[in-house]
């Protein structure tokens, strides 16, 4: 019998999507099949991994993904200017979680101030994240694309209770938006039919639909993501063709297996090899399921994953 | 794919006699199509379609056991290509490559090294599940004594014996011939041979393909199971990311989509690599995309444990909830004095919460209610996570004796529950916490102020 390989195309394909501006510009997406199935299609753009900053000092990131950034955490310019020179990074995702109201509860002026800082001192893309508190990211992140005007970031998460807003200041501030729902592919869709009816561009939208870290429900982030993917392609379903996003890193470092001493639990090995692993089992679980764009953290975890995907292009 | 219901129905006499126990065929063939019911309950079925029918109902996927007893794992069986439409049946089986050039004491450190890699999580055992032995000597003598070394000092463990060298396999094989091994290294140049070795001694064929890829990797199966070997494993002979990916989708589509038969067999990946790390990504790889043994260079324990959890995590199924056993669980050392919470024992909900309770950095303890696997709202919306349930729970648990306070902490989800516990636990305070569970950690920095 003889084997006729069973080849696949779809009617879909997913957006293009373009951030940063300049010779720094990188675009994401465009395949027109399943994640690294350039077999049987066009899949021409590298997935893209940005390093996570903070606007303040990362005192809640467990010991061992601290320590790289001990002599440049200090100051969010010198933190993201040591990813772009010394560690290669091709984007930066600058989270602000100190406005937090739990945390330093900075305002959205300071947090504009460091946007516009870290975005002076880079030539790479930005992604802008709030601290994920509904209320606050609504200010905070209309004051952080007015101070990144122009410069074509990713600014989010625009979530069902504050998509309006945050959606409003990407499109006065020509940036592309993460739109982010819960672990379910019909809030997803149904949060992107609402965006692009406020008169968002559909094909400026960047998926976020929950990212969760290896043994902590690794297994939905991983279905959903490949179950948008589907609908996009095989489906051709329109609202279902934007880049995914996950976001590894702050998923990741606050699980026991990423922190736990081995003195403690002896059986689970060294806690530094460990967590880096951790993070970049997720990483990869997550590309190939369908995402885009990955947020990380621990730069060996970050140089693992991009041979990976040297070996998957 | 198999049949449908209508496809089997053109197959069938059409005569509506009901001695199969159906009222009509076409009802009879529709129980067919689901598995529920046996050819053999028609008398009147033609030769042909017999075999027809016979063909399309074997499982896409060859089902296979490598070793025996209590330590033998399956392999294949697989009917879908996401998890998403249906479970992932046989978790891949993880295999620690262990080289014929070493020592007797090196080998048998390894051994131990499988042995001890067992670990628990989420109620179950995750563990190494057998030994590759690689032929690098290039000669039989090696690895024959090393198949000695492993038959002897761990017999319980199953073996894939990967050699090209007949003498080597004839002998290593026929250590294991009752204990379902693997002998890997068929090809082109020495089907025949291996296959009388594999036949004779009852071990599963491992094919490789050199460059042909899948299509000469279709004839070798076919020719081998002409020789009357019918348990194989295969192997693309792709050792690049990119090149596995493709091999071991197309495969599975064939054997699924076109019910292909000649690919319709397990996938054996060799992820063994220099870098340690991108190994343990190269079998994440394997584990994600239809690997059904993966052979890695060492088992170090923080690799194993993401790996397993992988493992555990795509093979899970996707229709049932993980759970967590009931019980009061510690977190940090809990006094008399300490805090107690309640939540559900879907696993998610459990790890996340614990997650945050440790996180806030005060020794708790939590109340984890069997709820059947639901988290904290579709409990409280399907009946199981009830005032008088989470009393009767918390009465029982025995955690009066260790704790002096009597405040219980439940979800801010179920706020609305706070008066009824109160009322059937008497003596009880109830207060509501966080309706996320990210919010825990402020919480309890606000309560210890």
């Amino acid at each position: 019998m003889a084997f006729i390989p069973p080849k696949e195309t779809y009617p879909g394909r997913v957006y293009s999507v373009s951030i940063g501006t300049g010779q720094k510009e990188i675009t994401v997406g465009g395949e027109n099949v399943l994640p690294f199935h350039s077999f049987e299609g066009a899949f021409s753009n590298r997935p893209l991994i940005a390093y996570e900053i903070h606007d303040v000092p990362p005192s809640d990131w467990p010991e061992s993904v601290q320590k790289p950034y001990l002599d440049v955490c200090a100051n969010p310019v010198s933190w993201a200017k040591y990813c772009q020179d010394i560690l290669n990074a091709k984007a930066i995702a600058l989270r602000l979680i100190g406005t937090h109201p739990d945390r330093e509860n900075r305002s959205s002026e300071d947090a504009a101030k460091t946007v516009k800082e870290v975005i002076d001192s880079i030539d790479i893309p930005l992604i802008i994240l709030g601290s994920n508190h509904t209320e606050k990211d609504s200010s905070v992140l209309i004051a952080a694309a007015e101070a990144s005007k122009d410069r074509n970031c990713i600014i989010g998460k625009a979530q069902e209770a504050n998509y309006k807003t945050i959606a409003a200041a990407a499109i006065a501030n020509n940036h592309k938006l993460i739109a982010m729902s819960e672990l379910d592919i019909n809030l997803s869709k149904q949060l992107n039919i609402l965006i692009t009816q406020m008169g968002f561009d559909k094909e400026k939208i960047i998926i976020d639909p929950m990212c969760s870290a290896l043994g902590y429900g690794l297994e939905y982030t991983y279905s959903v993501m490949e179950r948008i993917r589907l609908a996009g392609l095989a489906q051709n379903d329109p609202t279902m063709q934007q880049p995914i996003l996950g976001d590894v890193g702050m998923y990741v470092w606050k699980v026991k297996e990423t922190i736990a001493d081995e003195k403690d639990v002896p059986l689970w090995g060294n806690t530094e090899e460990r967590g880096i692993a951790w993070e970049a089992v997720t990483a990869v679980s997550m590309l190939i399921a369908g995402a885009e764009i990955l947020v990380m953290r621990h730069p060996k975890a970050i140089e693992a994953v991009e041979k990976m995907i040297d070996e998957l292009m | 794919m198999a049949l449908t219901g209508v496809e089997i129905f053109k197959l069938l006499p059409k005569t509506n006699c009901k001695k199969c126990g159906f009222p009509t065929c076409l009802a009879f063939a529709m129980k067919l199509a689901q598995r529920q019911a046996s050819l053999d309950l028609c008398p009147d079925v033609s030769e042909e379609a017999r075999q027809k029918l016979g063909e399309a109902s074997a499982p896409p996927v060859r089902p296979i056991t490598l070793g025996t007893g209590e330590n033998a794992v399956k392999m294949g069986e697989e009917t879908v290509l996401f998890r998403h439409d249906k479970r992932f049946v046989n978790p891949c089986v993880f295999a620690l490559g262990i080289k014929d050039t070493l020592s007797s004491e090196e080998i048998e450190k390894k051994i131990n090294e499988v042995r001890n890699s067992v670990i628990d999580r989420v109620g179950q055992k995750l563990k190494i599940d057998a030994i590759a032995l690689l032929n690098d000597s290039g000669g039989p003598e090696k690895f024959e004594n090393a198949a000695k070394i492993l038959s002897e000092k761990a017999p319980e463990i199953p073996v894939i014996l990967c050699t090209t060298n007949l003498s080597a396999a004839e002998v290593s094989t026929k250590l294991y011939s009752d204990r379902k091994p693997v002998l890997y290294g068929a090809n082109a140049g020495n089907l025949e041979d291996m296959s009388g070795i594999a036949k004779n001694y009852k071990a599963t064929l491992g094919i490789a393909a050199s460059t042909g890829g899948l299509n000469e990797l279709s004839e070798l199966t076919e020719k081998v199971k002409k020789l009357g070997v019918e348990d194989i494993v295969i192997d693309p002979g792709a050792r690049k990311a990119k090149e596995i990916l493709e091999h071991n989708t197309l495969i599975r589509r064939a054997a699924i989509k076109k019910n292909f038969k000649p690919l319709g067999y397990p996938i054996i990946t060799f992820a063994q690599r220099e870098d340690n790390l991108l190994e343990t990504l190269f079998a994440a790889l394997g584990v994600a995309k239809y690997s059904s043994i993966i052979v890695l260079s060492s088992i170090e324990r923080w690799k194993n444990l993401a790996l397993f959890t992988l493992r555990q995590n795509i093979y899970t199924d996707p229709q049932v909830p993980m759970q967590v056993e009931q019980k009061i669980y510690k977190i940090g050392e809990p006094t008399e004095e300490s805090p107690l919470l309640i939540t559900t024992n879907f696993s998610l909900t459990y790890f996340i919460v614990s997650g945050e309770v440790e996180n806030s950095k005060v020794a708790s303890y939590l109340a984890v209610m069997d709820c059947e696997g639901l988290s904290v709202l579709t409990a409280w919306a399907a009946g199981k996570f009830t005032a008088s349930k989470i009393a009767q729970f918390i009465k029982e648990s025995g955690i009066e004796g260790s704790i002096k306070h009597r405040e219980l902490i439940i979800p801010g989800y179920v706020a609305i529950l706070s008066g009824s516990i109160e009322d059937k636990l008497e003596g009880w305070k109830v207060t509501v916490g966080p309706r996320e569970a990210n919010g825990i950690p402020a919480f309890m920095k606000s309560r210890m102020k």
